[in-house]
C-alpha cells in the first residue's frame, strides 16, 4: 500500500513536470470544448427556430437538451479519450527501461503488483483531472437548460470505467517495449481495433454479431450515457482493465525471470 | 552472508555473461570485483541484486535466495547500478524521500534520513537542483545517496568512484571503509590501487571465470614471493648475460638496459623457485670480479598480477 502511494505520487509528479500532462489535458479540454460549443450552439438554434416555425418543431419531435446535447457529448468525449489517452500511457515503462531507471526500481523492495498499480493509479489521476475540466460544460447546460443529472453522472461513471481499461491496455503495450512511439502505437490500433469490430456486428450474422457487438469498447458506454448502470458494462469495464493490469504483471515478471 | 555457487548466465544471443562463478562473502567483508571490461562484474552484481535472474546456479544473501525470496534479497540490498540510471525531472531531496518511501524506511524518519544522506555524500549544498541537472560526479553522488539511504545490510556499488574528483574519491573510500563492519560489501572497480586500499578480499574475475580469490596481501604475496631480482653491473653485456644464465635455478634472464648509467647493464633475472637468490647473484659478482652496483628483488603490484593472471590465461590457449 506504502509502496503504492509513493509512486502514484512519483507518477503524478513526473507528469507535471514535463509537458506531458499540459499537453494532453490542454488539447483534451480544447477538442472537447469545441464539440459541445457546436453542438449547444446548434441545440438552441433549433430550439429557437422551432419555437417559431411548427414544421421545424414536428420535425425533431419533443426537444431535449439531453437528448440532443449530453448523451452526443459522452460519445464525443470516448472518440477524444481514445487518442489521448495513449499518450498519457505510452511513457509509464518504456520510458523507465530506455533511460535505465527501471534498474533500480526493479531492484526496490517493490512488488510488481505496486509498481503496476501505482503507475496505472497515476494515469488514472491525471485522466480524471482532464475529466472534471470537462465539467463546467456541464453546468453551463444546467444553467441555460435542464438536463437529467442521472445521465450526467452515469455517463461520467462510464467514462471514468472505460478510461480505467484503455490506460490499462497502455500500461500493458507500455511493458512491452521501450520504444514510447511503438507503445503509444501499439495501445491505439488495439483500442482503434477494439472500437470498430461492433460496426462488423451488423453484418456478421446474429451469434457473431452479439460477441462482435460484446467485446466493443463503445457499445459498452452507451448504457450509461442512457443514465442506466447496467452490471454486465460496468463488469465488461472492470474485468478488461483487471485483464491487462495481469498482463502488465506478468509481462514485468517475465522480464525479470526470463532465464 | 553472501554466498554463490555455480552462477551461470548466458544472455539471449548465446554471448556469455558468467560460467560457474562461486564464491562466499562473510559479513562485514569489502570485496573488490576486478577484472577487465565485458569480464562479467554487472552480471554478476545484476544477478546479486533480482535484476535478471542467472541461467543456473544460485545465490543467497543473509541466507535469501535472490531468486525464490527476492524481495526480502531487494529489502536488504543497497545498489549502485554501473550507469547510475537516476530520475532527471525530480530535485535531490524529492528523489531521496521517494526512495526512502519505498525502500520502507519508516514515515517518520524519511525526512531525517534523505538529510544525513545528502549530508554523507556531500550533496546538501545541491538539494535546490533537479537531477537532470547535475554534473556527473553529482549524480554519482545521488546514486550513492539512494543506495545508502535505507541504511542496508549489504551494498552492491559497481563503480562507485567513477566519474567522481581525487577530493571525492578520497571521502567515497573512507565512508565505504567506514560502513564497512557490520555491513557487507562489493564493489567492482578498474582501479587497483582503491580494491587494495579499500578492500579486504579480491576477486579477479575474467572472461566470466573467477581468476583468483585472496585478501589483496596474500594476493601480492603468493604471486610476487620475488623469484625475480634486477641487478645492475658494469661489465661487457654478452659475457655477464651468459655467465648469469648458466646460473643454478634460474629460469630467465632479460636484459633491461645496456651500456647506461657509466657503462653498466641492467638484468632482470628470474629464478625458477620462489624463494630468495639474491645473494647468489652476489656471489656470483664477488667470483667474477664484477662491479654490482644494484640488486633489488622486484615486487609485483597489484596491476601486475591482475594483468599477468589474466594474460596468463591467454598464453595457454
Ligand atoms: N544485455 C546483454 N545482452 C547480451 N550480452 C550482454 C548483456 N550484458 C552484458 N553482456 C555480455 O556479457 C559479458 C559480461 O558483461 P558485463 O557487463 O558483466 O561486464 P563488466 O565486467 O561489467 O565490464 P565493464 O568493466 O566494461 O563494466 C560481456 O561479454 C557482454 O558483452
Ligand atoms: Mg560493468
Amino acid at each position: 500500500m506504502r509502496n503504492f502511494i509513493f509512486i502514484l505520487l512519483k507518477e503524478m509528479r513526473s507528469y507535471f513536470y514535463s509537458p506531458v500532462a499540459f499537453v494532453v489535458i490542454t488539447i483534451f479540454s480544447v477538442l472537447t470544448g469545441y464539440y459541445f460549443y457546436n453542438m449547444f450552439a446548434n441545440f438552441s438554434t433549433i430550439s429557437f427556430q422551432a419555437q417559431t416555425d411548427p414544421m421545424i418543431a414536428s420535425q425533431y419531435g419533443v426537444l431535449n437538451v439531453t437528448e440532443f446535447v449530453i448523451r452526443p457529448f459522452f460519445g464525443v468525449l470516448s472518440v477524444v479519450m481514445l487518442i489521448m489517452l495513449p499518450m498519457l500511457t505510452m511513457r509509464v515503462f518504456s520510458e523507465e527501461k530506455k533511460t535505465g531507471t527501471i534498474e533500480l526500481l526493479l531492484t526496490y523492495p517493490v512488488q510488481d503488483i505496486e509498481a503496476v498499480l501505482g503507475k496505472f493509479a497515476g494515469c488514472m489521476g491525471i485522466f480524471t483531472i482532464m475529466l472534471l475540466l470537462s465539467f463546467p460544460c456541464m453546468l453551463l447546460v444546467a444553467f441555460f437548460g435542464d438536463p437529467e443529472w442521472g445521465v450526467i453522472i452515469s455517463g461520467y461513471v462510464g467514462l471514468l470505467l472505460m478510461g480505467g481499461a484503455f490506460i490499462a491496455l497502455g500500461v500493458f503495450m507500455s511493458t512491452l517495449t521501450e520504444n514510447q512511439i511503438i507503445a503509444a502505437v501499439l495501445s491505439f490500433a488495439s483500442l482503434l481495433i477494439l472500437y470498430m469490430v461492433g460496426a462488423t456486428a451488423a453484418f456478421v450474422g446474429e451469434v457473431m454479431g452479439r460477441v462482435l457487438e460484446y467485446i466493443s469498447i463503445l457499445s459498452h458506454l452507451d448504457t450509461f450515457a442512457k443514465g442506466v448502470l447496467d452490471t454486465s458494462d460496468v463488469m465488461y469495464y472492470l474485468l478488461f482493465t483487471i485483464f491487462f493490469l495481469f498482463l502488465s504483471m506478468r509481462s514485468l515478471e517475465s522480464k525479470r525471470w526470463r532465464a | 552472508m553472501i554466498n554463490v555457487k555455480d552462477l551461470t548466465k548466458t544472455y539471449d544471443n548465446n554471448a556469455r555473461g558468467i560460467r560457474e562463478v562461486s564464491f562466499n562473502i562473510e559479513k562485514g567483508e569489502i570485496v573488490g570485483f576486478l577484472g577487465p571490461n565485458g569480464a562479467g562484474k554487472t552480471t554478476t552484481m545484476r544477478i546479486l541484486t533480482c535484476f535478471m535472474p542467472a541461467t543456473s546456479g544460485s545465490a543467497t544473501i543473509a541466507g535469501h535466495d535472490v531468486f525464490e525470496e527476492s524481495l526480502k534479497v531487494r529489502s536488504k540490498v543497497g545498489y549502485l547500478p554501473e550507469t547510475v540510471p537516476l530520475y532527471t525531472d525530480m530535485q535531490v531531496p524529492v528523489y531521496l524521500t521517494f526512495v526512502a518511501g519505498v525502500k520502507g524506511v519508516p514515515w517518520k524518519k524519511i525526512k531525517g534520513a534523505v538529510g544525513e544522506v545528502m549530508e554523507q555524500v556531500g550533496l546538501t549544498h545541491m538539494a535546490h537542483k533537479f537531477i537532470g541537472e547535475l554534473s556527473k560526479g553529482y549524480r554519482q553522488r545521488v546514486g550513492l545517496a539512494q543506495a545508502l539511504i535505507n541504511d542496508p545490510e549489504v551494498l552492491i556499488l559497481d563503480e562507485p568512484t567513477i566519474g567522481l574528483d581525487p577530493q571525492q574519491i578520497l571521502e567515497i573510500r573512507s565512508l565505504i571503509k567506514g560502513l564497512a563492519g557490520t555491513r557487507t560489501i562489493i564493489l567492482s572497480s578498474h582501479i587497483l590501487p582503491e580494491v587494495s586500499m579499500v578492500c579486504n578480499m579480491v576477486i579477479i574475475i575474467d572472461e566470466g571465470r573467477i581468476k583468483a580469490m585472496d585478501t589483496p596481501e596474500n594476493l601480492t604475496a603468493q604471486l610476487s614471493k620475488s623469484n625475480r631480482v634486477m641487478a645492475r653491473i658494469a661489465g661487457q653485456h654478452g659475457a655477464i648475460l651468459s655467465e648469469l644464465q648458466k646460473m643454478h635455478g634460474v629460469k630467465r634472464v632479460d636484459t633491461l638496459g645496456i651500456g647506461s648509467e657509466g657503462g653498466t647493464s641492467k638484468f632482470s633475472i628470474e629464478f625458477e623457485d620462489a624463494s630468495q637468490f639474491s645473494h647468489l647473484v652476489a656471489r656470483l659478482a664477488g667470483e667474477r670480479k664484477w662491479d654490482l652496483y644494484e640488486l633489488t628483488p622486484m615486487k609485483m603490484s597489484l596491476e601486475e598480477i591482475f594483468i599477468r593472471i589474466v594474460t596468463e590465461e591467454e598464453m595457454k590457449k
